[in-house]
């Protein structure tokens, strides 16, 4: 345990984005420029709480009474949550200005939730990972909505408001019946006592409610109703950074209350339950992608079907997969933020050009956005040497370690069903000639987001080790 | 282990240079044409310095290089080759100049890209033929498919999204299970090596010691990926498709090298890495390699589109190779490699000349054409050799490996039966048939259709030097093939030997 003042030095990150966010809203408040100068900040303060987490990546302990644990994953995740905020703010600049709905809140309400996300992925405690969860959440439902004149952001946010909110109240029964069965909410004490603990219905009821409830933010089937119509109606910047950083929080916490039962002594008594969802949603999300024309419909129905190979880590239960978890997650993030990027420089004005035909001709129109876009689209269908494929093998060497060889073969299955829609992507921006003639202005803001995800992308694939030595270390 | 950078160099000149073709102007077409072929023939060079290195009488990798690469997974960049795979790379670099050099004309659009899809093709598949690590094999066997599907997409006829896209999912999901079943080899090498592994050379110890049932399982898991990649009957649907629709460089390289991945794949992991299951599978096998040659060479009679007859003779051809390989004899397995070459050189030049008659007049139909040996004797004389070639005529390359693969069935104790040589030779005959019925359709006669003394030009040189080193090689093969068999002489042997090691009581 250190001492008081060294706590928090490293609670830094935390603190620099709390801090930043009141500074936000002062020069929200003070100054008639914000426009120009909260983007920039926010990147700021994103770029430094992420370094500052992975340079004290070996600083691994938990404060506050066992409440908040830095270091060790956590520092990775919250890299993977500021490096994604700030590329999402970064394609954000233009997106905002394009359709005139800057509101100063837009960038303090992203800086908010990043720090709901951190404190979920650094929870200790069943509580401590529900104040973390609400502070992401509400700034997520407020986000989905803003672009106040649309209709159908309207209707995102509503439906995300009130799925969220029962979701919440699964979590928050399952949290009750969790202590009223254990007497405590510190997940140290889960940990130490699971095994005995598994006897005991009412507290498996209280976990398999909390497992429920997050099921619902990763967007796995049967709880992925919100997903399509939230993630077509929000703003697309709003989306990219709901469907990877939000997933990637919301897998945090998984993985730190299922670590008890990934533990080597105690079964995975839970693998029943992340088989069925992890089934389901990777064939539900690869099959009805096929039949989606919205780009953003697509991607959401793409996103069921990740948080189902990702499951596949899940009901795995090891090391690996927690380690390929992690993998996907980051790569997962830069595909897709990448992919929502093209997606809103190309966009129109009320939602226009969001189809798949608005892409056609794209490589004649913008070689290099296309030729990152059928990266990001390689990259999702898991094609080697990218990120995307070295996730999926990461969990499959986890699924087939733990004698899942059967998931595995499920997944791969899907991923060829997956493959038929994004490389109509591919198609249509390469073998298609353009059907609507409109000029795309690239900005060099939202093309630079998109050039680091490509390239983040390439040397998660082709160097894998960068990325997962840190997590190995981390894990052991 | 002494490294040697030669296979490295080979593998990074087609790299680098798709890499530096992005630096060209789009307008400077001519230059950016001459320096793919450059690059190619760099390459070329690389491995003629590879096959004069070779110890040919040395069964083992030579001109290894291993360097560590996924450290976490145990995977490291280990290339490496034996004569078979030496064959097969020298056939990869010497037919992508001479696809560079077919192009000329016949591709106008973003010639940019393309000579960028091309570099980047031969260097996946470059990459399948020296890697010594089932993970970086897989690695290349998956990424060599983007520039392909881009080649067909792009620059392909008028159903070519549908031919790249399917040609793409069926790969793609043959490759799939591959990979599963590679994750499980390793998982299981985990278990009795003690470490996670995916090196080629210790797996061959591992794979064979799989429990019998298993090991049944991921035999068909590889054989699956290859037999679609082959193709092998019924597996071929997406052949004619891919071949018809690709532009002529596309079905040159397609039918050229891509093919003998599949081939090459069963000869390097299937046989040596599950023996048993190979011999056990082997009669069924050969079974579906027989129906593929005589079904193949039925369907090709029955074609009125010149491409298609030549794609669909693929499929007859490469059933040879696949009896071949299963016919688990030196000669056989010999055969099969060379006949993989001459299908290769064959092939190849069928769709060259195709691609000849269609750049002039657009039209691929038999039918359109006629007594065109008035028009252009120079072409008749040559789409005469490559015919003969492809149906095996003595003295040309053809005879060589169907020869060998017949003989080698015939004895083969693993297949144990006259039915399948008989049954195959009546491919031979059969090839006869459709290759010189087409023949005599399309250049003798009177000359049915007037438009075709206007549209027809004969072969200019740019077409000769294209077409005339593949004859001197196919004419070699037909003379010397000796140059050719000593060259995987010895590694023929030790792949039978490995899975004799194993399968002794089985055969028995």
């Amino acid at each position: 345990m250190p001492s008081n003042n060294y706590e928090y030095f490293l609670l830094m990150p935390y603190i620099i984005i709390g801090v930043g966010i009141v500074l936000s809203v002062i020069i929200e408040i003070t100054t008639k420029k914000s426009e120009q100068i909260l983007p920039w900040f926010s990147i700021t303060l994103f770029f430094i709480a992420s370094f500052y987490s992975l340079f004290n990546i070996n600083q691994n302990f938990v404060l506050f009474s066992g409440m908040i644990e830095v270091g060790g994953s956590t520092a990775i995740f919250n890299f993977i949550f500021n490096i994604g905020a700030a590329l999402v703010v970064l394609s954000s600049i233009d997106y905002l200005k394009k359709y005139g709905t800057y509101y100063g809140e837009y960038y303090i309400l992203i800086q908010s939730s990043v720090l709901g996300m951190m404190v979920m992925a650094g929870s200790k405690d069943i509580l401590m990972i529900f104040m973390g969860l609400e502070l992401m959440s509400i700034c997520f439902y407020v986000l989905a909505g803003i672009n106040r004149k649309k209709l159908f952001a309207n209707e995102a946010s509503m439906k995300y408001f009130l799925l969220g909110a029962f979701a919440t109240g699964f979590i928050v029964y399952g949290i009750a019946l969790i202590y009223g069965a254990t007497g405590t909410t510190s997940i140290q004490n889960l940990i130490e006592n699971f095994a005995g603990y598994t006897s005991n219905i009412i507290f498996i009821l209280g976990f398999v409610l909390l497992l429920i409830g997050f099921s619902f933010k990763i967007a796995a089937v049967p709880f992925h109703m919100w997903v399509p119509d939230v993630y077509q109606g929000s703003a697309t910047t709003v989306t990219s950074l709901m469907s990877t950083t939000g997933k990637a929080a919301a897998f945090s916490v998984l993985i730190i209350v299922l670590s008890a039962a990934f533990s080597f002594n105690s079964p995975n008594i839970f693998r029943p339950y992340f088989v069925t969802i992890s089934t389901l949603s990777m064939l539900f999300g690869s099959i009805v992608a096929i039949s989606q024309f919205n780009l953003k419909r697509m991607l959401a129905y793409s996103s069921i079907s990740h948080a189902g190979y990702m499951a596949i880590g899940l009901a795995a239960g090891n090391v690996y997969s927690v380690a390929g978890i992690i993998f996907y997650l980051a790569a997962y993030a830069f595909m897709n933020i990448g992919a929502f990027t093209v997606i809103s420089i190309i966009e129109g004005e009320n939602d226009s050009r969001t189809d798949l035909n608005s892409l056609a001709g794209l490589s004649t129109k913008n070689p290099v956005l296309a030729a990152s876009m059928a990266l990001f689209m390689f990259a999702l269908a898991g094609i080697p040497p990218l990120a995307g494929f070295f996730g999926k093998y990461y969990l499959f060497i986890a699924a087939i370690k733990s004698k899942l060889t059967w998931l595995a073969i499920l997944g791969v299955l899907s991923s060829v069903i997956s493959v038929y829609f994004y490389i109509r992507v591919v198609v249509l921006m390469y073998f298609r000639d353009s059907t609507e003639n409109f000029k795309i202005e690239v900005s060099s803001y939202s093309l630079s987001a998109v050039i680091i995800s490509a390239l983040l992308i390439l040397i998660f694939g082709v160097l894998p080790d960068t990325l997962m030595d840190v997590i190995i270390s981390v894990l052991n | 282990m002494k490294q040697n950078l030669l296979l490295t160099y080979l593998l990074l000149t087609p790299i680098i240079g798709s890499v530096l073709v992005l630096f060209f102007k789009k307008e400077q077409k001519r230059l950016i044409r001459l320096f793919g072929l450059a690059v190619s023939l760099v390459a070329f060079i690389i491995s003629l310095i590879g096959y004069f290195g070779l110890e040919q009488n040395n069964p083992q990798f030579q001109f290894i290089h291993q360097v560590v690469w996924i450290k976490s997974l145990n995977i490291s960049y280990f290339v490496g080759v034996d004569g078979i795979s030496l064959l097969l790379v020298l056939l990869t670099t010497f037919l992508t100049p001479l696809t560079f050099l077919s192009t000329w004309k016949a591709i106008e659009k973003n010639v940019k890209m393309f000579t960028f899809s091309l570099l980047f093709l031969e260097a996946g598949m470059l990459g399948v033929f020296i890697s010594l690590d089932i993970f970086l094999f897989y690695i290349f066997w998956e990424a060599m498919l983007i520039p392909m599907y881009f080649i067909i997409g792009i620059w392909g006829g008028e159903r070519r999204i549908y031919a790249a896209v399917k040609f793409f999912i069926f790969t793609m999901f043959g490759s799939l299970l591959m990979l599963v079943a590679i994750i499980w080899l390793a998982v299981y090498a985990s278990s009795t090596l003690g470490y996670f592994t995916t090196n080629l050379t210790e797996l061959y110890k591992v794979g064979p010691t799989v429990p019998h049932q298993i090991q049944a399982w991921m035999f068909g898991a590889f054989f699956l990926s290859f037999a679609i990649k082959v193709p092998l009957f019924p597996l071929h649907t997406w052949l004619p498709d891919a071949h018809v629709e690709a532009p002529t460089a596309g079905s040159v390289i397609l039918a050229g090298v891509l093919l003998k991945m599949g081939t090459y794949g069963l000869v390097r992991f299937c046989l040596p890495l599950f023996p048993q299951s190979a011999v056990q599978f082997a009669p069924l096998i050969s079974v579906l390699a027989v129906i593929g040659i005589i079904y193949g060479a039925l369907v090709s009679m029955a074609q009125t589109d010149m491409k298609k007859l030549v794609a669909y003779s693929s499929v007859s051809h490469l059933g040879f190779v696949v009896l071949g390989i299963f016919a688990m004899t030196v000669e056989s397995l010999q055969g099969a490699v060379i006949q993989m070459i001459n299908h290769g050189l064959s092939t190849g030049a069928l769709f060259l000349l195709v691609g000849v008659l269609y750049e002039r007049t657009h039209r691929r139909d038999i039918a359109y054409y006629g007594g065109i040996a008035k028009l252009v004797p120079l072409y008749a004389a040559v789409l005469m050799i490559a015919s003969l070639s492809s149906i095996g005529l003595p003295g040309l390359n053809g005879f060589i490996g169907e020869f060998l693969i017949l003989i080698g069935s015939f004895k083969s104790p693993v297949l144990n039966s006259w039915w399948f040589t008989i049954f195959a030779a009546t491919g031979v005959i059969f090839a006869a048939v459709y290759l010189l019925w087409m023949y005599q359709r399309v250049v003798f006669g009177q000359v049915t259709n007037e438009e075709l003394k206007h549209e027809l030009t004969d072969m200019n040189l740019r077409e000769m030097i294209v077409i005339v080193p593949i004859f001197i090689f196919i004419v070699w093969i037909g003379v010397y093939p000796n140059t050719f068999l000593k060259l995987t002489e010895a590694s023929a042997q030790s792949i039978l030997q490995q899975v004799e090691s194993f399968t002794m009581n089985f055969l028995k």
